[in-house]
């Protein structure tokens, strides 16, 4: 039997189904993983993703979009495939996309968050592992050096550096993308007993706004405004996306201590890079244990490789006897690498 | 080793000034004496010697984490740091080793280096089962012999001067020799830095160096009248101080090593001269009944032997031509203007470097243009009423090279930095065409078709020059035109043009190219230039007949002052 997805100039195939899977370039029929804008693209005909994803998406490719949403685990019949969404535990409304054919399962995870320590996302429905034959796997963070701290734990070092901002008469800037960092960043210090407020970029506001309205439960916290009195504030925590540093924008805190959150970050040479005062490394992304875990899980015993430092993973894995190879995909691969997390 | 893991830290992620003299006076306000001087040894630049060779580190690293090498090397690759790669893969700790960081350096790793490779891979993971991440970080950074941060030792000494209320002036003289690699500090050698005696003129106390700008332009129009300056040739050798006391000799190098014993020609004939006399100048590999310096390649070779044997001192014999004098009858001659202090060394009888006697600055400039030819690196302008002064202060120091040799080169392979530019492709392998191709067709070929007899032919590796942008642009370029990947080398389709600069060039039999250069940079981009116009190995074997200095290959100038 033939493959059931290929990799094409405009991107991942699927034959029988005739539908791309987040592709690059546009194409009659698109299924979205989620609505990163390397993964959703405008210029599609038609487009099927998570209904989670819909407002995220609509806010990207206008009002008039061909969108069309399914709940997780709901089956769709697509030419001779049946399709169904399962959550990725990446930002709202992620989906990793079940394709079946004649009795051959393959699931394209597109970018998923699990981590060795056993967190999940808890601003999205979180990642579940789905058996199938083939699996084709992110590897954003695909080397044994990236292996992430338990969340509260990072959680506690924003909280003690935020702590710390405060103490010395400063507001604490911390820059993380506006679709699901932030998200997760706002729930995870938006909380009782901090050492001032919590306000966020308008990019951010609107984002949230997305999630509310999906039925996920943020902390109220305040949008920053051209009035926004930073200088009567005390200790206060800003959220926003790193375009903001170093910015006009930025400078309306007034004294400020700034930091950055991702996973790039547990790399010193690009901390330093980032020449901000704190690194913290927090990702969306599944670090090295979590790959392999969620490779285990799927029980496939063949993977696909896509975007990131695939060749390692998949060496590795060919090592541990699975059919290993990869797929060169133009998701945010290592050309934005460390200066862009999607 | 906790409090001095937060310091590092703190002085790691700061980027400004005052926060990291802030990090440090608290740590020194914290720190017993015997921590506080480990502290200041390691980052005033203090290198204790590697403890644990690299490979038996990396071996180590993939038992520890049950990893093949191949996986570990890459993330290794992907850090460009061996510490931080080992302190990441790592499993975490089992228990928690918290001991001061005097006693990590004198009972753990110092003595690593004596102990055999079953005995020191006992000790090696043990000490790793019982750190943080940051902790085992820090700790393969100081046995492997690769500990470096970003402070100045002049901001140490601001941080020791306002902690402890001293003069930093004082602090710094007290401070020289204080990283010698032989000489463990202690409390007693930390508490010395802080004491009110000036004098400083015990035992072989050097003085700090006096460093000189780079002049920008021509002196005509920045340094006023020719007669203000003496002109002195730039020497491509070691700078060096030489102290006579207490009818001893003590040879520094400017990186405040003590060198005495490698260099006993020199120790001889300081050995002749007064008590209380320190001379600054310049060791020279040179020749009996040669009127110039050999060139900097044969010193090299000298320095690069562990033992002397009497056939590498009778092939390079040392000498030291003296710039200054820093002390004479015991006495601080440093605050004497340049020209009283020249003529003390000729009283002296001490072999002084001569002075360029040149009217005017244009028969100065004359004969700065003759400097190749002379092997040395241009011209230094002293003023002649001008104090000895302190690192790189004032501008009564002048060095005015010739402009380096350069030539048009094309990158072909690149490799990932380390530190600050891991992860991104910043030291790259250049080529010249072996012969001129015919136009921008032939050269194409060429790279479509290898094996041809038109071909690029590497001949030099670069890594500084360029600013943060055009690093991050050519590192762009690199990651869209790889051919091949070997480990963290990239192979690339030949597209970018280099003006390459460097100080001197030979022939080599270590190089495929047949040719070495020294010192080699990028000069600029030249976006202008296509492929086909860059230089070829003919150019590279004109300039050789031009320039006669030069050593046999790019490495690290020693004392480059």
């Amino acid at each position: 039997m033939p493959d059931l997805v290929t990799r094409r100039p405009q991107g991942l195939y699927c034959e029988p189904g005739d539908f791309y899977i987040d592709p690059w370039l546009p194409v009659a029929r698109a299924v979205i993983t989620h609505a990163h804008a390397d993964h959703c693209r405008p210029g599609h005909s038609a487009y099927l993703a998570h209904r989670d994803a819909l407002g995220l998406m609509r806010a990207r490719l206008g009002d008039d979009a061909p969108l069309e949403g399914l709940a997780y685990g709901e089956t769709r019949r697509i030419g001779a495939v049946d399709v169904s969404l399962h959550p990725a535990g990446h930002v709202l409304g992620s989906a990793q996309v079940r394709i079946e054919h004649r009795g051959e399962a393959w699931v394209i995870a597109g970018d998923y968050f699990v981590s060795g320590a056993g967190d999940c996302n808890t601003t999205c429905a979180p990642f579940e592992p789905v058996r199938c034959n083939v699996f084709v796997t992110e590897s954003t963070f695909g080397l044994p050096i990236y292996r992430w701290a338990p969340q509260t734990e990072v959680l506690d070092e924003m909280r003690a550096w935020w702590t710390d901002c405060a103490r010395q008469g400063k507001h604490a800037l911390l820059m993380g993308y506006s679709l699901g960092k932030a998200q997760r960043l706002i729930a995870g210090l938006a909380t009782a007993d901090v050492p001032g407020p919590v306000l966020v970029h308008g990019a951010v506001a609107r984002l949230n706004a997305a999630y509310r309205e999906a039925g996920i439960q943020l902390p109220e916290v305040e949008t920053v405004t051209p009035e926004t009195p930073f200088k009567s504030l005390r200790g206060a925590l800003v959220i926003a996306p790193p375009a903001v540093q170093d910015s006009r924008w930025a400078k309306a805190l007034g004294p400020h201590s700034d930091a950055f959150a991702s996973g790039w970050m547990r790399l010193r040479g690009a901390r330093r890079r980032r020449s901000v005062d704190r690194g913290f490394v927090f990702s969306d992304h599944a670090d090295w244990p979590g790959l392999l875990s969620a490779i285990a899980a799927t029980g496939a015993q063949r993977v696909i490789v896509t975007h990131g430092d695939e060749g390692a993973l998949v060496r590795y894995l060919a090592e541990l006897g699975l059919q290993a190879q990869a797929f060169a995909t133009e998701f945010g691969d290592e050309a934005h690498g460390v200066e862009a997390e999607a | 080793m906790k409090r001095f893991v937060a310091l590092y830290l703190a002085l790691d992620a700061s980027t400004s000034t005052l926060a990291k003299v802030a990090a440090l006076k608290h740590y020194l306000a914290d720190a017993p004496a015997r921590d506080a001087a480990w502290a200041v040894y390691l980052l005033a630049g203090g290198t204790p010697r590697r403890a644990v060779p690299t490979n038996e580190l990396r071996a180590l690293a993939c038992e520890a984490a049950a990893l093949p090498e191949w996986l570990f090397e890459a993330g290794y690759a992907a850090t460009g740091d061996l510490a931080e790669a080992i302190a990441y893969v790592l499993p975490d700790p089992e228990d928690r080793l918290d001991e001061p960081l005097a006693d990590w350096m004198e009972q753990r790793i110092l003595p690593l280096r004596a102990l055999d490779v079953a005995a020191r891979r006992e000790a090696v993971l043990a000490a790793w089962r019982g750190l943080s991440a940051d902790e085992r970080f820090m700790f393969v950074k100081l046995v492997g012999g690769g500990f470096r941060v970003g402070v100045s030792k002049l901001l140490v000494q601001r941080a020791l001067s306002e902690w402890s209320g001293r003069d930093a002036a004082g602090i710094a003289q007290r401070m020289m020799g204080y990283t010698d690699i032989d000489t463990p500090p202690t409390a007693e050698r930390f508490q010395a830095l802080l004491t009110d005696d000036v004098s400083g003129a015990r035992g072989g106390q050097p003085y700090p160096f006096f460093l000189a700008h780079a002049l920008p332009g021509e002196p005509a129009a920045s340094l006023g009248t020719r007669a203000d300056w003496l002109a002195e040739w730039k020497y491509d050798g070691i700078r060096a101080q030489v102290v006579k006391r207490e009818g001893q000799v003590w040879i520094w190098s400017r990186g405040e090593e003590l060198v005495t014993a490698r260099f006993p020609e020199v120790e001889a004939v300081a050995s002749t001269w007064p008590d209380g006399t320190v001379v600054d100048g310049e060791l020279l590999a040179w020749l009996p009944d040669e009127a110039e310096p050999a060139p900097f390649a044969l010193l090299q070779k000298r320095i690069g032997r562990t033992k002397l044997s009497k056939a590498i001192l009778a092939e390079a014999p040392v000498r030291m031509l003296a710039y200054d004098l820093l002390e004479s009858e015991g006495v601080d001659r440093r605050h004497e203007p340049m020209h009283v202090r020249r003529a003390r060394l000729e009283q002296l009888g001490i072999a002084t470097s001569p002075l360029v006697a040149a009217e005017d600055w244009a028969g100065l400039a004359t004969a700065r243009a003759q400097s190749r030819e002379r092997r040395v690196e241009g011209l230094m302008l002293k003023h002649r009423d001008a104090p000895y002064g302190m690192g790189r202060t004032g501008n009564a120091w002048w060095k005015w090279k010739v402009a380096p040799l350069s030539v048009d080169a094309v990158l072909v392979y690149a490799q990932a930095g380390h530190g600050r530019r891991a992860n991104l492709y910043t030291d790259y392998s250049f080529a010249v065409w072996n012969r001129a191709p015919r136009d921008a067709a032939d050269a194409e070929a060429a790279l479509e078709a290898t094996g041809g007899e038109l071909a690029l032919v590497p001949f030099a590796k670069a890594y500084s020059g360029l600013t943060d942008e055009e690093i991050k642009r050519v590192d762009r370029v690199i990651r869209q035109t790889t051919l091949e990947k070997f480990g963290p080398v990239r192979r690339v389709r030949p597209s970018m043009v280099f003006e390459l600069g460097f100080e001197g060039i030979q022939a080599s039999t270590r190089h495929k190219s047949g040719i070495a250069v020294r010192f080699p940079r990028m000069l600029r981009i030249r976006d202008d230039k296509p492929l086909h116009e860059a230089d070829t190995l003919d150019t590279l074997r004109r300039l050789m007949a031009v320039g006669a200095g030069g050593g046999t290959d790019g490495t690290e100038d020693l004392a480059d002052d």
